[in-house]
């Protein structure tokens, strides 16, 4: 089976406005959602403490709330968890004595609520919730730049713009719907928007690439014409992995159940946006950035005669004829 | 015809590899190396603890003063007003002949500054003996932690440093809220055992003093264990401190109440010895963790060094207490600035819910390449198997830990593998299209597509790398799985398909119909 013809190509470069407006649009429509709605920290973050409880039966969230009110946890957060059975309270305390615990005092609380079990507590202080941001702004920094480096290392620093470029493009979108859609950003969501970095920029590899093959096989100097070639030619295995993957996550968002509902949502959004920017996002910019094929090819000219310069005085070396 | 080529039995070993050692996790057998399961996943209770490492600090000055106290005592030296205040011990001395002898004393202390003003003597720590009192401290609280944890007998507890004051532990298959809470209970204890001599000058006015006064005698104020209405003035320097118990064991009363016997070493021994010939008649204060377990009257001399807490215990209470004690005390506090508990429930349902994702996704995956590329669909196929048997031999070879966030990388880890065969698949189609041998195609397939293969595992390598190391917990994890998942992939999906290809490359070339194998009409 076949989904597009490899020979024919299509005109994206003759797009671009279109598709850039398309981004420009979502890209300040994500960044107005963050500034105004903001994200949903939870307390990974900015420290506190989350329960969750399951009952036996449906669990009286009013009893539950009535509870809690008369206890010291008053204010707590009651909402559903996944089923009607799973509830979650959530404060912004924490505890910091090791022996008297939330669980022991939770443990009585809620024993007028009727029969249930306490399937998980998470407590973070607030200095670790600040420590843990940190890292994670940190780590998330680093590997971006060590893709810059790479890909400027490999191809050349305008298509390493590009990238980053394109994976910006598409962490901004995935955190704008993130927030639109109001999931909570923990660890787990570090991870998957990580695991959507790693796939974005994969994608962004392939159809580079092939730009690069292209220059080096064709004589073809009208970049809009290499790069709508090389995204035609690559948009079959792109869409196929995509696809693939996509059916992978659809199932973890099916099936996986609330537990990794977070996880799996920001990898959805995310593998859609990243799909796109490979596709229609990235290539512009590197023509923006003035990527020039001539001077590509006469610097690429430049290298090859040096190497072989190299490898003749090396040859005339070993041969022992300076 | 040659069949085994070298990477087709390079593939085949690494199978074999994969399959031997991922049976022992896969078939939960009690044989082998098992992948090690996260809390999130296998439930338990993870904690993040910071050591107050400033009580180590001046806790360390209040056991100078007990040794200052001592070596007057035995010496007979006559010294005045010895108080700890503010990270300093002040104390003045009587006679000004002896000041040869009390310098010489406390110069064999190691790490002291010693600001004398004729009689006065102010003595305080060392900045480098501070920094070093409070490292240690916290490599104490790890092995004490350890130890005590060991002796509860819990299945595989972590307990490790992170950073210049805190300390994981992780204890998982902890099952109940009963386990959890005497876990936690153990871990606190400070254990810090002191005997001290009660002020019976002063006892009398206890209920009326307030701890200021109290100071100022150089006493303290301590409730009782069972009673916090009775009150005990005790000297505020310590006869004795836990660090010279030898031994703690759980023993029964004429009346059949758990007790707790201790013993001391040689040391300690001769301190008790000469303090309780001196002090008949006179009170002793059992004190554990800042209460006073009981306070019994000195008859006699005790010698050999052993003694007894008793006090209401229950027979679990003082098995704890007495792990504790043997472990020794913690020379510092701990709070807690992060915890996570995961019930076993949870922890099953969290695999059941990632396992039913990912083998429904890997099916719909295999589904999706056969009825795509037909039988390089199959070939590809072959190869994805293959990859997540081995990333799970290696996983639990390495002893990794599989987490949430482990499962992630795996499912990242095949959509990349198979990745790398859509995109040799594509190639070889695309010169398939010119009309190329079929032999040409595949050679000039794998050629083409090695580069951005190669390209997009190496980034994500880095990546990987670089979040291992800037990383916390989860991250790691996904880190780890991420770079084994990466060279398992290219091992199975660039290697062994390629392999594959050239052992039956001569029954391609045969079949008229060969496009076909690669779904191309």
């Amino acid at each position: 089976m076949e989904i597009f013809n490899n020979n024919k190509t299509y005109d994206f470069m003759g797009k671009k406005i279109a598709f850039l407006s398309i981004s420009g649009i979502l890209i300040v429509a994500s960044i107005f959602l963050l500034l105004t709605r903001g994200l949903n920290y939870g307390i990974d973050f900015v420290g506190g403490t989350i329960v969750q409880v399951k009952y036996d039966k449906a669990a009286p969230l009013d009893k539950i709330r009535e509870v809690l009110e008369n206890s010291k946890y008053a204010g707590s957060n009651v909402t559903e968890f996944g089923t009607k059975e799973e509830i979650t309270i959530r404060f912004t305390g924490s505890s910091s004595s090791v022996t008297n615990d939330i669980s022991d005092e939770m443990n009585k609380i809620l024993v007028p609520t009727g029969n249930f079990e306490i399937r998980k507590i998470d407590m973070v202080g607030a200095k670790v919730g600040a420590e843990l941001r940190e890292k994670g702004i940190m780590a998330l920094s680093m590997a971006l730049l060590a893709m810059l480096i790479y890909i400027a290392a490999r191809f050349e620093w305008r298509f390493a713009i590009a990238s980053i470029i394109g994976l910006i493009h598409d962490v901004i979108i995935t955190l704008g719907l993130i927030s639109l859609f109001k999931i909570d950003v923990n660890l787990d969501m570090i991870a998957a928007i990580l695991t959507l970095v790693g796939y974005t920029i994969n994608d962004t590899i392939i159809v580079n690439d092939r730009i690069r093959e292209s220059l080096q096989i064709t004589k073809e100097r009208d970049l809009d014409a290499l790069i709508n070639d090389s995204v035609s030619r690559t948009l079959s295995r792109t869409v196929l992995t995509s696809s693939t993957t996509q059916l992978a996550v659809l199932t973890m968002l099916i099936f996986g159940g609330e537990i990794i509902y977070a996880f799996s949502f920001t990898l959805f959004v995310g593998i859609i946006i990243g799909t796109y920017s490979s596709i229609f996002v990235v290539s512009p910019f590197i023509k923006f950035l003035g990527f020039n094929t001539d001077s590509y090819r006469s610097k690429q000219a430049i290298k090859a005669a040096n190497r072989k310069e190299k490898e003749k005085l090396r040859a005339m070396y070993e041969q022992g004829r300076v | 015809m040659k069949i085994f080529n070298f990477k087709l039995t390079i593939f085949l070993i690494s199978i074999i590899f994969g399959v031997v050692f991922s049976f022992p996790s896969l078939m939960q057998t009690d044989y082998g190396k098992k992948v090690n399961l996260g809390l999130d996943l296998q439930g338990g209770l993870h904690m993040l603890l910071g050591v107050n490492t400033e009580e180590a600090v001046a806790s360390k000055l209040k056991s100078i003063a007990t040794a200052i106290k001592y070596f007057s005592d035995d010496e007979e030296l006559l010294i005045d007003g010895l108080t700890v205040n503010d990270n300093s011990i002040y104390f003045s001395i009587l006679d000004s002949d002896e000041i040869a002898k009390m310098d010489k004393m406390l110069k064999e202390i190691k790490g002291l500054d010693i600001a004398k003003e004729d009689l006065e003597y102010k003595v305080s720590l060392s900045s480098e003996e501070i920094v070093k009192t409070k490292e240690y401290s916290v490599v104490q609280a790890v092995e004490t932690i350890r130890n005590r944890l060991d002796q509860f007998g819990l299945s595989e507890p972590t307990v490790i440093r992170q950073g210049d004051s805190d300390i994981v532990v992780q204890l998982p298959g902890i099952k109940t809220a009963q386990d959890e809470k005497a876990a936690r209970d153990l871990i606190s204890k400070a254990a810090k055992l002191e005997l001290m001599a009660v002020d019976e000058d002063r006892m009398d006015r206890v209920y009326q003093m307030t701890s200021k006064e109290a100071t100022a005698f150089g006493d303290v104020i301590l409730e009782d264990t069972n009673d916090s209405n009775k009150k005990y003035l005790v000297k505020e320097i310590p006869i004795l401190d836990g660090s010279q118990i030898v031994d703690a064991q759980v023993a029964f009363s004429q009346s059949n109440q758990p007790i707790i016997n201790f013993t001391l070493n040689s040391a300690g021994a001769r301190i008790f010895g000469d303090f309780t010939a001196k002090s008949v008649g006179k009170r002793l204060a059992i004190v554990l963790d800042g209460k006073v377990y009981s306070a019994p009257n000195i008859n006699e001399r005790i010698g050999g060094g052993s003694g007894q807490i008793s006090g209401g215990f229950t027979v679990q209470e003082a098995g704890n207490v007495a792990i504790a004690l043997r472990s020794g005390a913690l020379l510092a506090s701990v709070n807690l600035l992060e915890k996570r508990s995961v019930g076993p429930s949870l922890g099953a349902d969290s695999i059941k819910a990632s396992m039913i994702a990912l083998v429904s996704g890997t099916i719909l995956i295999f589904l999706f390449m056969i009825f795509y590329y037909r039988r390089a669909g199959i070939i590809a196929n072959i190869a994805l198997l293959a990859n997540v048997f081995i990333l799970l031999a290696v996983i639990a070879l390495f002893g990794a830990t599989l987490t949430l966030p482990g499962m992630a990388g795996i499912i990242l880890t095949l959509g990349m593998a198979i990745d790398a065969n859509v995109i040799i698949n594509e190639r070889i189609r695309e010169v398939l299209r010119t009309g190329a041998s079929v032999h040409k195609a595949i050679e000039d397939g794998y050629s083409n597509a090695i580069r951005a293969i190669m390209d997009g595992n190496i980034t994500t390598f880095l990546v990987a790398i670089v979040l291992y190391a800037y990383g916390s917990g989860a991250i790691k994890g996904f880190a780890v799985t991420i770079s084994i998942g990466i060279l398992t992939s290219m091992l199975t999906s660039i290697l062994g398909t390629h392999g594959i290809y050239q052992a039956i490359m001569s029954k391609i070339a045969k079949d008229k119909n060969n496009k076909k194998w690669f779904g191309v009409a």
